[in-house]
């Protein structure tokens, strides 16, 4: 039975990948917006390339894995097509276990990328390829599960982005993606510590540069898994009360 | 009528807030057959036949489908049911091949026996140059026969067929009241809302008629046909919802 359950979540990971993720608004997000960002800070100081590395990496997870996540399912059930599923002999966690895990392979293939283009033309070091990979796969797990909570919140695909945005951008700034979160005004360190992103950066910091901000890597990875298991749960609750009207 | 219902539906309830979509409806279907749910817009088909595909939950009462309840045994029970909704719920962007292969793998059809049925799925609705085609640049008549297909790919003992020939030209609409009959040759239950009363007529072996999320009545064409003293089955289905009465207004409004 759980065979079965992961094979249909594979399944439909796989035909969200074809349909919905490998085009080019989805490229566009995953990959333009962070370049275009990591350039203009950049160009305005070159010899802090290595301590943006870790918080562009992160952002092009974030974007990458919430830009399709976002709006797959509230533009399947708006064309019918997620009754489809819902008509399957799968768990409404299977199917949305599924649906996280299309935003997981993205986020993560282009936030591999991402860091492939920072070591080779940036000279951006790593010191544990391992826990490095480990770390964009469990900040992908975290922000796909955003997106799909986003996803099944939401009646119209506008609303979807709005309301992805309303988090997606404050996050930019209060994250420690730029300026480190130990360097912000102490009054938005609650916000801060409130939001996924930080953990995210921080996490990935450490293994680029050997050193943290905030918390220990391992309080980062238990808060990544204690978010991403509300947030999925969350949106499983959600879509049950969404179908039931 | 026993031993060999395969869904058997006991005091089905549905409410959303304070309304009553479906209130207290019992009834059995024979294995093999094909059972007609009749009723006029709003009457609780569409919601009867989500509750007993497991798309949403009932207020009260349950159901069972081979014995297994809905409340407790929907993931076994979707295992044996195929599913025609009222829309074509397919992919626009996939091919018909595509599509049948992603529902197959959906219900765990191995990959030698999905190309396999997809093959006799093809052919059996005449399909087969179509294989490659994306679902979105088909006919609304050609997107049926590929939903019809797609809920038959796991071979189901049983099929919801949901208003399948609305807004198909009569051609099309004929081909697929053909393939109807053949499902039930084949042994496979056929559970049918329509809004054609003529086409329940000549393809259902009884019919349930509902007005108001209440069953009024079920029985076989002929029986209903009889105990009305009507002339065909949609004299009788007139009789039975309490219709009569407006259609007389309509038709004296009409001659005004």
């Amino acid at each position: 039975m759980f065979k079965e359950e992961i094979k249909g979540s594979l399944y439909i990971a796989l035909k969200d990948l074809k349909m919905y993720y490998f085009k080019p608004p989805n490229l566009s997000w995953g990959i333009m917006f962070p370049i275009v960002m990591a350039l203009a800070f950049i160009l305005r100081n070159p010899s802090g390339v290595k301590d943006l590395a870790s918080g562009l990496i992160a952002i092009s997870i974030l974007f990458a894995a919430t830009s399709a996540e976002a709006i797959v399912i509230v533009f399947e059930r708006r064309t019918k097509t997620f009754e489809r599923l819902l008509l399957a002999p799968l768990s409404l966690q299977a199917i949305l276990f599924g649906k996280v895990i299309g935003g997981v392979i993205f986020g993560f293939l282009m936030s591999s990328i991402f860091l492939v283009g920072s070591v080779i033309f940036l000279g951006v070091p790593f010191s544990n390829t391992v826990f490095l990979l480990g770390s964009l796969a469990l900040s992908a797990f975290v922000f796909s599960t955003f997106g799909t909570l986003v996803s099944v919140a939401v009646k119209e695909i506008f609303d979807a982005m709005t309301l992805a945005n309303f988090f997606r951008f404050p996050m930019i700034f209060l994250c420690g993606v730029f300026i480190p979160v130990s360097a912000l005004p102490s009054f938005l360190h609650p916000l801060a510590y409130a939001l996924p992103l930080t953990y995210s950066v921080d996490l990935i910091r450490f293994f680029i540069t050997g050193s943290y901000d905030i918390v220990h890597p391992a309080v980062s990875v238990v808060v990544l898994i204690i978010y991403s298991t509300v947030l999925f749960y969350l949106s499983v609750w959600v879509l049950k009360r969404r179908i039931e009207k | 009528m026993g031993s060999d219902s395969i869904i058997e539906v006991s005091d089905l309830t549905k409410f959303y807030r304070d309304f009553s979509a479906v209130n207290h409806i019992n009834f059995k279907v024979n294995g093999g057959e094909i059972f007609g749910f009749l009723g006029p817009n709003g009457a609780g088909k569409t919601t009867t036949i989500k509750i007993l595909t497991g798309l949403i939950q009932p207020t009260e009462g349950t159901a069972t489908i081979q014995g297994k309840d809905i409340r407790t045994h929907i993931v076994e029970i979707k295992k044996i049911i195929g599913v025609v909704t009222e829309d074509s719920n397919l992919y626009d962007e996939l091919s018909v091949f595509d599509n049948l292969r992603f529902v197959g793998q959906l219900y765990g059809v191995s990959q030698g026996n999905r190309d396999k049925r997809i093959g006799e799925l093809l052919k059996r609705f005449d399909l087969e140059s179509k294989r490659e085609a994306k679902f979105a640049t088909l006919s609304k008549g050609m997107k049926r026969k590929v939903t019809i297909a797609a809920a038959l790919i796991h071979s189901p003992q049983v099929v919801f067929l949901d208003e399948p020939t609305t807004g198909l030209d009569v051609l099309s609409a004929r081909i697929l009241r053909a393939m109807i009959k053949e499902l039930k040759a084949l042994g496979v239950t056929v559970f049918l809302t329509t809004h054609y009363i003529e086409e329940a007529a000549q393809l259902c072996d009884r019919v349930a008629i509902l007005v108001n999320g209440t069953i009024k009545t079920v029985d076989t064409p002929g029986n209903l046909i009889a105990t009305t003293n009507s002339k065909n089955l949609e004299e009788a289905f007139i009789e039975i919802t309490g219709l009569k009465e407006e259609i007389m207004l309509v038709d004296k409004e009409g001659k005004r």
